[in-house]
């Protein structure tokens, strides 16, 4: 694909990977905000052309781990009535609530459909005017301007069977509470490129200055990666602390006008707690009042929420970069993808996931690149 | 909301265990398997079913007989390349020539649900016809079972095969070894993307059609050439890396695969970056895997890419070492990781 | 976070917040909302995220990491010159 290819060039990665070797003279520890680019770090393995002591951790940015259990409770909860067709995107349906999740809901008998967009959920409304349709809205600045727009036009189409149950999150607080925290070891962030791209990375100018940090704005593919890395390393090393754009192919300071404004128009900030982090204010989204005919929570009134209980899950470390997986005991026994803990392990994005699937064991073992046939074998 | 600053808490929630089935447990992945193990091999074990491959070989009377059943369950019916009733006899045929055999007689059973339009069914078993005349097998006993409406999507196909085995050594995973050179009889993932093409909410545009076809003539075809095969898999729901794993397991050997050799269209690549897939776990429906030593490699390569359904046939990576059952897979940038089992069915992600 | 993947329009209809088009991702094909980036037009590459494209791919901007790689290679060679 083009944009995309070319930018999982061994040769290039490797150079890239050589040159932040020839700049890196003390350890470094630099946080990828991103799910998505966790999720590239691990399946590309890119970690592993990082000299030692230079240390990615993985942040909060996937929306999937961060959403409350309270929400996914209440999700549980509308997605089971008879009347309701509940939409969601696909990884949100394995999130456990306190007792069961979405698939279970689908298992036994409720109509929950997994949708590619916002907009099919909000088609789906009105081929179904006798039902009422709930999309679960989670996702970071890159989703709300698409949830924001669904709930628009179903108030300005007059599709009032459709609503929304909102578990929005902003990236600029959460970053801002990592480097808050008397815990934290990230000295450089690898910036979210998509959340910027519609957001621009003005926000991050003073972020940047306040806790003398440098921020680069970042792609998605090895190679943005790596370049991503090397800029916030190369900064790192000069005492540098600035805001960096890598991923300038598509994002722009001010990032995207009329998707910004399609969220103003919806959207009001307010206070949100990150599962597993903790209550955070300033943090979230909600429907502004003039749109809450279309808030799913105020539609079906729910029962007293459970709360959630203590495990021996390390979720709120995990997130927050103060520890990797692998240093949870429970990583891999009692917690895996078919039996998660917490949301780190369910969504693929989430960095338990992620270490599961790619790194369960380091491979230890390495064949010769040709001809592995007659050396391998021999017992370890 | 008014939170109080910055309070920190580690909870989350307690595990959830599965006291009913999900949809993932059919997903062909971990959970599937814990199922089968849990389930079924514990109820049923005996020696055949240990061998745990596509069908069971026994010998009866002197002739060496396969014997395999599956199930078919796809939503929608009808999908870019195909449609149930050519997946029911193909995927059974398939299964069958996993174990070196011939094809000879297949059982269809539906269980049809109320409702379901006559013509639907009547097309549904057309194309099985079609499709068993191309595979050269016989549909010779069936049975027809309606459901209440909305206790069924439409239609489900069971399908059971005979087959004679023409190999002259068993091809199952306890003869893998290390050195074993492993092909892919074509390129991956064309079934489950069609398959996706066609869902509700995920549909889009797209010339893919599925790659269902009959896998009997390509592995007769090998058989006759003199080729030694260690072991088939056909590389169905949960993909090529389900498949690799499932052989890493039971034969107890690691395997190393190169993810730059393992042919996928551009088409298949697009739409898995579009929903978050994997290509490597994405279904296939005719297409295998094979293990063959490294001696009768290039022999089983110029066979494969002799005939029509192995025309893509490529060398996607060895068997490494005993012990360690694990699939180790480079990544394009020439890294390496684990290549897991799936656990469930690979969702589309948004993010 | 947010996957986003650079599709090419190949099509576009209606306008404001319904302007649309048909993407094209290496040969999947799907309708995409088009009615947060007025600026794109037909052949032009967007980053689409759950159905809506959210930036236009800016081609000059694009090739800058491999010129940006090239500068590495030459300064590294001037480095090694130099010692």
């Amino acid at each position: 694909m083009r944009f995309v290819d070319e930018y999982r060039d061994s040769d290039a990665a490797a150079e890239v990977a050589t040159a932040i070797g020839r700049i890196t003279t003390k350890p470094w520890t630099i946080m990828e905000v991103c799910g998505g680019q966790t999720h590239a770090i691990v399946r590309f393995g890119i970690d592993q052309l990082l000299p030692k002591g230079l240390t990615l951790v993985h942040g909060p940015g996937c929306p999937v781990c961060v959403t409350p259990i309270e929400l996914i409770d209440a999700a549980i909860e509308i997605a089971s009535r008879d009347d309701v067709i509940f939409c969601s995107f696909g990884d949100m349906l394995r999130v456990p609530g306190s007792s069961r999740d979405l698939l279970a809901v689908k298992a036994s008998g409720g109509d929950v459909r997994i949708v590619y967009s916002p907009l099919d959920a909000l088609a789906l409304a009105k081929r179904q005017p006798a039902k009422q349709v709930v999309f679960f809205a989670v996702g970071f600045e890159t989703t709300a301007p698409a949830n924001a727009m669904a709930v628009y036009r179903a108030r300005h189409e007059g599709v009032d069977n459709f609503s929304v149950l909102v578990a929005h999150v902003l990236v600029p607080p959460a970053m801002s509470s990592i480097l808050a925290s008397p815990n934290n070891r990230v000295q450089g962030f690898l910036a979210a490129g998509h959340v910027c791209a519609v957001m621009g990375y003005t926000e991050y100018e003073p972020l940047a200055q306040c806790f003398r940090v440098p921020i680069v704005v970042t792609g998605f593919e090895p190679l943005d990666i790596l370049q991503g890395v090397y800029l916030c390393v190369k900064q790192l090393e000069n005492g540098r602390a600035e805001v960096e754009n890598q991923y300038a192919r598509t994002v722009r300071r001010e990032g995207n006008a009329q998707a910004q404004a399609m969220v103003l128009e919806v959207f009001e900030v307010a206070g949100r707690t990150w599962r597993g982090i903790g209550d955070i204010p300033g943090s979230g989204l909600a429907l502004r009042p003039r749109y809450a005919s279309h808030d799913a929570l105020q539609r079906f009134p729910l029962q007293q929420l459970a709360q959630s209980r203590d495990t021996e899950c390390i979720a709120g470390e995990i997130l927050l970069g103060g520890k990797n997986p692998t240093d949870c005991p429970a990583f891999g026994a009692r917690c895996t993808p078919e039996h998660p803990l917490g949301a780190p392990m369910v969504s693929s994005e989430g960095a338990c996931a992620a270490y599961y699937r790619y790194r369960r064991s380091p491979p230890t073992h390495y064949l010769p690149r040709k001809g592995g046939g007659e050396t391998n074998g021999a017992p370890r | 909301m008014s939170p109080p600053k910055q309070s920190i808490s580690l909870s989350c929630p307690v595990p959830i265990t599965h006291s009913h089935v999900l949809l993932a447990h059919g997903g062909g992945g971990r959970l599937m398997h814990r199922l089968i193990e849990d389930v079924f091999l514990s109820a049923f074990r005996n020696p055949l079913i240990e061998t745990r491959h596509d069908a069971a070989v026994a010998v009866l009377s002197g002739a060496r007989l396969a014997f395999t059943t599956d199930s078919y369950v796809v939503n929608p019916l009808f999908f870019p390349g195909g449609d149930i009733g050519v997946l029911a006899v193909n995927g059974t045929v398939n299964d069958l020539a996993m174990a070196g055999a011939r094809p000879i007689y297949l059982s269809a059973s539906f269980i049809i649900e109320e409702g379901l339009p006559v013509e639907t069914l009547t097309r549904v078993v057309r194309s099985m016809r079609t499709a068993s005349d191309e595979a050269g097998v016989q549909i010779v006993t069936g049975d027809t079972k309606v459901v209440d409406r909305g206790k069924g999507d439409g239609l489900f196909i069971n399908t059971s095969g005979v087959g004679l085995v023409e190999a002259r050594h068993p091809i199952a995973p306890t003869r893998v070894r290390p050195g074993d050179a492993i092909l892919v009889s074509g390129d991956l993932g064309r079934h489950g993307i069609a398959v996706m093409s066609a869902r509700e909410g995920l549909e889009f545009e797209t010339t893919l059609e599925s790659d269902t076809a009959p896998l009997a003539s390509l592995v007769l075809a090998m058989i006759d050439s003199g080729v030694e095969i260690h072991c088939l898999r056909d590389l169905t729901r949960g993909g090529l890396a389900s498949a690799l794993n499932e052989i890493a397991e039971a034969a107890g050997v690691s395997i190393e695969i190169d993810e730059r050799c393992v042919p996928i269209r551009d088409q298949v690549r697009g739409a898995c970056e579009l929903l978050g897939f994997d290509p490597l776990y994405v279904a296939n429906e005719g297409r295998f895997a094979a293990f063959v030593p490294e001696a009768d490699f290039e022999r089983a390569r110029d066979v494969m890419k002799a005939h029509p359904l192995g025309a893509g046939a490529a060398l996607i990576g060895r068997v490494s070492h005993t012990g360690d059952p694990t699939v180790v897979v480079s990544s394009p940038i020439g890294t390496r990781r684990i290549l897991d089992m799936l656990s469930g069915e690979q969702l589309p992600r948004i993010c | 976070m947010c996957l986003g993947i650079p599709g090419r329009i190949l099509e576009i209809g209606g306008e404001g917040v319904t302007r649309s088009g048909r993407v094209d991702f290496s040969g999947i094909v799907k309708d995409v909302s088009l009615a947060f980036v007025p600026e794109a037009g037909l052949g032009d590459y967007v980053i689409v995220h759950v159905g809506f494209a959210i930036a236009r791919v800016d081609e000059a901007e694009a090739s800058r990491v491999f010129r940006y790689i090239d500068e590495m290679g030459e300064l590294k060679e001037l480095e090694d010159g130099g010692r």
